[in-house]
């Protein structure tokens, strides 16, 4: 209900940041926007010794399109911002249908896609959304920039890969390999809630064939799941009912649902399996 | 005890206090401010009866700590209206009866503001969207819907003639 004491710092650079970090160790948590670490703090789950803000380093909340195609995240963009974005309306069909559907309109105005990678929750969204793009972090300390591939940032619940004198300071979406479609599927008991299954599809085609696609599960595993065969399935191809079906088989084997409040493992499963169908069949890659 | 001085204009009032970094918006705006329009009603971030506005956008009180505020804007309930002067959503949310207990309803009227601001003209589903972060035990929500439209239309007819 109270969370307990600890040593709070607001740095207004990232170089102070990693004063205070020097100082604190691991014993130092990141605030962004703090819509999963306050809730653990107050149940006391979290208990961190020293708080490092980073609302006020100016330079963070962005998002856009490098030169070379590559789509670049701030640590203080915010869900909000994502949901509300043009540019991913446009050129990333995926995270503009992840967006909206992450918790709730007040979460989405503090939390952060990048926060939300460091967070690392089995039943996050965006981890699944970044390892089907083949997203990175991007993690700054005194020692320079260290290039972090999703798939190798998050390895465990909770778990991420930072060292305790790094800070991410953003996420990237490498260029597209053709023309991108693709879409977030998310089943939950109701609006607002962790997925019961979730699936993340990209898909990079050049003239019907797929050059490259991204199947990842959120929440039925004990992290997001990328679904290497289902991809592998259908590199190379062109969508149809067989391609399809394979792909939906490969990512359903692929899935570690477990029985829960919120459905038998079985049920999951098959939700995968739908949900692969579903989005393939109605991806705008599918020829007519 | 850390403390830390944190400026915050509430209500558009400058407030200048000492608190501790741990301590919650929610508990600064109810205990240290005495202003109690502002819920508490879970202890998960679920139900939005927290909600403020934190420089005009919707946020749960109750999820932030009040050194977060430190050089921002925090409008509550008690600066939405007075009584012998409400605001178009409070006269929506009594004349279309959106409310039994009350509990939910400063949250929710704050988070209508924020919807309104940005949408004047809300469908029922934009409405509903836009309340997904706010729950009701007793109303079943289809009379806060009503209200947030009966609001929404008397605040567009009233642009040009009074700005709130």
């Amino acid at each position: 209900m109270y969370p307990s004491r600890f040593h709070y710092e607001a740095p207004r650079s990232l170089d102070e940041a990693f004063d205070v970090l020097r100082v604190y160790g691991d014993e130092a948590k990141i605030l962004a926007g703090g819509q999963s670490l306050i809730p653990l703090i107050k149940l006391r789950f979290a208990a961190p010794a020293a708080i490092v803000d980073i609302n006020n380093i100016p330079g963070l909340d962005y998002h856009e399109e490098d030169s070379d195609g590559s789509l670049n995240i701030g640590a203080l963009c915010r869900h909000r911002t994502l949901e509300r974005s043009p540019l991913l309306r446009s050129k990333n069909p995926t995270m503009a249908a992840t967006a909206p559907l992450i918790s709730d309109p007040m979460v989405r105005t503090r939390g952060t896609l990048v926060g939300s990678l460091c967070h690392a929750d089995p039943q996050g969204d965006w981890a699944s959304v970044m390892l089907a793009l083949g997203g990175e972090i991007i993690a700054q300390s005194v020692r320079g920039e260290r290039v972090i591939p999703v798939s190798q940032f998050v390895v465990g619940p909770f778990q991420n890969t930072l060292h305790p004198d790094e800070i991410a300071v953003r996420a990237r979406v490498p260029a597209p390999r053709g023309t991108r479609s693709g879409t977030y599927l998310k089943l939950e008991r109701r609006v607002g809630d962790f997925a019961t299954v979730g699936l993340a599809v990209v898909l990079e085609t050049s003239g019907g064939t797929i050059v490259r696609a991204g199947l990842a599960l959120t929440g039925v595993g004990p992290n997001n799941i990328q679904c290497t065969a289902a991809e592998q399935s259908l590199a190379g191809k062109t969508l149809n009912t067989s391609t399809i079906e394979q792909a939906a088989r490969l990512a359903a084997e692929a899935a570690q649902p477990r029985t829960d409040v919120r459905g038998s493992a079985e049920y999951k499963r098959h939700v995968v399996y739908t949900f692969v169908t579903r989005a393939l069949s109605n991806s705008q890659a599918r020829a007519a | 005890m850390e403390e830390r001085r944190i400026n915050v204009v509430v209500n558009g009032e400058p407030k200048s206090v000492d608190v501790e970094p741990r301590l919650l918006l929610v508990h600064f705006l109810r205990e240290v401010l005495g202003m109690t329009g502002t819920h508490i009603g879970c202890d998960t971030t679920n139900c939005g009866v927290c909600t403020v506005l934190f420089d005009g956008l919707p946020v749960k009180s109750c999820t932030m700590f009040a050194v977060m505020a430190d050089g921002h804007e925090v409008m509550t309930v008690e600066g939405l209206g007075l009584s012998s002067e409400l605001h178009p959503i409070q006269e929506g949310f009594r004349e279309e009866h959106g409310l039994q207990c009350g509990y939910c309803t400063p949250g929710m009227m704050m988070a209508s503001k924020a919807l309104l601001d940005e949408n004047p003209n809300p469908t029922e589903e934009d409405i509903r969207w836009g309340l997904a972060g706010n729950l009701c035990r007793c109303t079943g929500y289809q009379n806060i819907v009503k209200a947030v439209l009966w609001a929404a239309e008397k605040m567009r007819s009233d642009a040009g003639v009074i700005s709130r």
